[in-house]
């Protein structure tokens, strides 16, 4: 089987790119466009050669009909000249390029082939070529050679060849690391038959891609250099030099910085489209997404529904996605205060879009809509004040090495509301938060306060989240699988401490899980939730004596029951 | 050669970590980057085709011209000793003098130095500053399918305005800021105004380019777990992205644009010539031109130590920023 495998890769290579073949709108301007100017190199010296280089006395014209963009000081037509030089340029460009990507790429093969220690040595110093200014390294060059057009392509091309080394070293890195290679190595197959054969195959696409980008570059420094003088010499010229003598008139003519500005910009965007056009056809991510419509609002509709006095109220909340399917659909409840609610449910059954849009946190890739949505006495349809929100609201979140900021100190993160919100200073905060987490037995409170997230575990960051919760006197708590990602040993522990901290603040407590048994112990009333819908509604007690009538519900207790089995 | 890839990857997670490891690497890197730099600038005139005594006494010299010439450039002597005059000459502060001027080379550096090192810094304060806000803005406000016009136009906008050169750039801001408007100096050095348009020119493309990154690092930040959380404190949105987002996609962004700001040294070249700025760019050219051998060696070895010192300071600033880079020893591995 291992054998066949590069012929398998091959196949698959292939299919994916015949079924990915359809023009990219980018790619397909780029086309077009570069071939336009392909075209003006070819054509433009055959007849303008004559009003682009003869010397005539209607000296300094400004742009009129006669001549489009004018005539310069010797009475040449610019508009010619500019298309004229696009040859030059083209030629010159299309040679450095290709010694960058050839050289590059050979190069680049030929590091794998030397012994490991060499190989890094050359990497090494590979790297330090790469930062280097290529413009100071094409100086160099044509410090050595002397100013000259062929210099100039020679300058600009080797100058590019280290980030072209870099890059094939580094996508031949992965590729030599597959199965087929292995096996061809096992097979006796010489190195740099394997390099030619698989690596480069693999390699074509990305390459081509760069190689596209880096037209646009090579172009604009080739320019770079005879703009300074140090490239095309007269009396040949480029889009460079008649950049150069454009700039020498600015003041008399500045019309004459037209031409040579507008065929730089348009052949390297040419460059560029071409590049970015190969890119993005060849990422299926960046094809066909474009279409998607705003998303993350929370919106109220009219329908009638019964109100009533508790602090947090649902009715009829749906959320659809931006393509409008529909992942919510018309969930209603209440929590009385002190109440824990549970919400139980399969993944994807709608549980945290539901617990996230309470909080008036509409995911990004959905929208929201309710006809009531009070949380902790807010009404979340309504501008609210965002101190209230975030005094009445605590959340904890399912993950909590995603929910710190990897970046910001654990002290610095938990004690955010106290000081942006109830209007304490830095150290009363502190002082508050390390109290809790002394309540909440957190070892060596004033040492966690300094740390980073990643220093401490799951468990104590979760707790640490609780106890934030508690010095600003939430009302409303929304917990997303709390204990979810903590090892099953500290979950107990910080499960009770969760309890305790609701008990205390007298909070109101929607409590999501798709563990039944946590559920069962923890909360007062349970909801099913299944496909985005409520199914079924009943008191703890009634799930801990199996008194369930929903067929969803029975079968989640029957997982439950063999997952205890286990 | 699967094993090589394998034992690569395992000497790169091992090893010991922190700041002395990660300084003696950079050390070592730095060390050897400036001696090819040194070795570079001392073939640079033994590659020259052909004669560079005669080359640079000029086509109409007489032989004894050309002998001095070849005396100047100490290529009357044994190999070895020329460059081990060459590098005693860098420590101690003795490049030569200029074959047109006879001025020493270390005065002319000296004198143009400050000029090319403002422009750079400051082009490069500008192009971080402006990039950042920029990226991160736009990346805010183009979250989850707001403002699409602005997603396109900020795309278009930055990818055209990117591949603009620094001449044509200056070309236009000649035009309106100089002679249309008549407002600021088209050439040299001579007030503070002068400095607008040369800074601006050098700024406009990188800055196109290093936004779109940070966008595209910002967009990918917003969306973390973090940020929700940060969201559910409803503290403001400008503490929630400068406080909560920035720290997190900064190591990212000056990994990804280390190489552009290093490059910038070379725009400064070009840009230095559309301006007549008096710095180190236009100095290297006119000496090129001249074929002012000693000139073109000093001025290329102050360049190409700017350039790896640039890299060097991003570098550690990286690994300030973001402490994982220590342990690897480079963010981009």
């Amino acid at each position: 089987m291992t054998a066949t495998a590069p012929d398998t890769v091959a196949l698959a290579t292939a299919q994916t790119a015949s079924r990915r073949w359809r023009m990219h709108p980018i790619l397909l301007s780029g086309l077009i466009l570069m071939t336009l100017i392909v075209l003006t190199a070819i054509i433009a010296p055959m007849f303008l050669s004559t009003s682009a280089n003869a010397l005539t006395d209607q000296t300094r014209l400004p742009p009129g009909p006669d001549h489009l963009l004018g005539t310069d000081e010797f009475g040449r037509d610019l508009l010619s000249r500019a298309l004229v030089a696009t040859r030059l340029t083209l030629i010159l460009t299309v040679s450095a390029s290709a010694i960058s990507v050839v050289l590059g790429v050979i190069i680049g093969m030929l590091v794998w082939l030397l012994p490991d220690r060499v190989r890094r040595f050359v990497v090494g110093v590979n790297s330090v070529a790469v930062a280097f200014p290529s413009l100071v390294l094409a100086l160099v060059i044509a410090a050595i050679l002397g100013p000259g057009a062929e210099t100039a392509a020679l300058a600009v091309g080797i100058s590019s060849i280290p980030a072209f080394v870099r890059l094939t070293v580094n996508m031949a890195a992965p590729v030599l690391g597959r199965e087929f290679v292995g096996t061809a190595r096992l097979l006796h197959v010489p190195r740099v038959i394997v390099m030619v054969r698989h690596v480069l195959p693999n390699m074509a696409e990305p390459l081509l891609v760069l190689a596209a980008s880096n037209f646009a570059v090579t172009l604009v420094e080739l320019s770079g250099l005879s703009f300074i003088g140090l490239g095309v010499q007269s009396p040949q010229y480029d889009f460079g030099l008649l950049l150069s003598d454009a700039l020498a008139a600015i003041f008399t003519q500045p019309s004459q910085v037209v031409g040579p500005s507008v065929m730089i910009m348009l052949t390297g965007l040419a460059g560029m489209l071409i590049g970015d056009g190969l890119a993005a056809s060849s990422n299926p991510r960046t094809r066909g997404s474009r279409r998607a419509s705003r998303t993350g609002r929370l919106g109220r509709t009219d329908a009638v529904a019964a109100k009533s006095e508790a602090p947090v109220q649902v009715r009829d909340l749906r959320v659809s996605t931006g393509t409008g399917t529909e992942l919510v659909r018309g969930v209603s409840f209440d929590i009385a205060p002190g109440e824990i609610l549970g919400l139980v449910g399969e993944s994807g059954s709608g549980k945290s879009l539901t617990a996230m849009t309470l909080a008036g946190l509409v995911p990004e890739g959905v929208n929201a809509t309710a006809s009531t949505l009070v949380a902790a006495g807010n009404d979340m349809l309504a501008p609210a004040d965002p101190a209230r929100l975030a005094r009445d609201i605590a959340l904890i979140y399912q993950d909590p090495m995603s929910t710190f900021n990897p970046a910001l100190r654990v002290g610095s993160q938990l004690t955010e509301v106290a000081r942006t919100h109830l209007g304490m200073s830095r150290g009363a905060a502190r002082r508050a938060l390390l109290e809790r987490f002394e309540q909440l037995r957190i070892t060596d409170p004033p040492r966690r306060l300094r740390q980073h997230p990643h220093e401490l575990s799951g468990g104590m960051l979760q707790r640490a989240m609780i106890a934030s919760s508690l010095i600003a006197d939430a009302k409303l708590i929304v917990a997303d699988e709390p204990t979810t990602a903590l090892d099953v040993t500290v979950q107990a522990a910080v499960l009770r401490q969760f309890a305790a901290a609701a008990r205390e603040l007298g909070a109101s407590v929607l409590f999501i899980s798709h563990d039944l048994g946590v559920v069962e112990a923890l909360c007062d009333r349970v909801m099913v939730m299944h496909h985005g819908e409520i199914v079924e509604e009943v008191t703890a007690q009634a799930l801990a004596a199996r008194d369930v009538t929903h067929p969803y519900t029975r079968k989640l207790l029957d997982a439950a029951k063999y997952v205890d089995a286990l | 050669m699967t094993a090589a890839v394998e034992t690569r990857t395992r000497t790169r997670s091992a090893g010991g970590s922190g700041w002395p490891r990660f300084l003696g690497q950079k050390l070592v890197e730095f060390v050897v980057a400036i001696g090819a730099l040194i070795l570079l600038t001392f073939a640079l005139v033994l590659l020259v085709p052909g004669d560079p005594a005669r080359i640079a006494a000029g086509i109409d010299a007489s032989p004894e011209q050309v002998a001095a010439a070849r005396h100047a450039l100490g290529l009357d002597q044994p190999l070895l000793a020329q460059f081990w005059n060459y590098v005693v000459g860098i420590f101690t502060g003795d490049l030569g003098q200029s074959f047109r001027t006879g001025q020493d080379v270390t005065a002319v550096i000296g004198v143009r130095l400050p000029f090319t090192l403002t422009i750079a810094l400051v082009a490069i304060g500008i192009t971080l500053v402006v990039s950042v806000m920029l990226g991160i803005a736009v990346a805010a406000l183009t979250r989850g399918n707001r403002n699409r016009w602005l997603d396109v136009g900020f795309s278009w906008a930055t990818a055209t305005l990117q591949t603009l050169p620094i001449y044509v750039y200056g070309a236009i801001l000649v035009v309106v800021f100089a002679v249309t408007l008549g407002v600021l100096p088209a050439a040299g050095a001579a007030s503070p105004a002068s400095y607008v348009l040369p800074a601006v020119a050098l700024t406009l493309a990188p800055t196109c380019s290093i936004s779109r990154i940070v966008r595209r690092e910002a967009s990918a930040v917003l969306e973390q777990d973090y940020m929700r959380t940060a969201r559910g404190w409803r503290i403001g949105r400008l503490k929630q992205h400068l406080k909560y987002a920035l720290p997190n996609l900064l190591a990212s962004t000056l990994t990804l644009s280390g190489l552009i700001l290093g490059n910038m040294l070379g725009g400064a070249v070009i840009v230095e010539r559309v301006f007549s700025w008096p710095g180190l760019g236009n100095g290297v050219v006119e000496a090129i031109l001249e074929r002012d051998y000693p000139l073109i060696r000093g001025i290329i070895l102050t360049i190409g130590a700017l350039a790896i010192i640039i890299n060097l300071v991003i570098d550690i600033i990286l690994a300030i920023v973001d402490p994982r880079v220590l342990r690897s020893g480079k963010a981009f591995a």
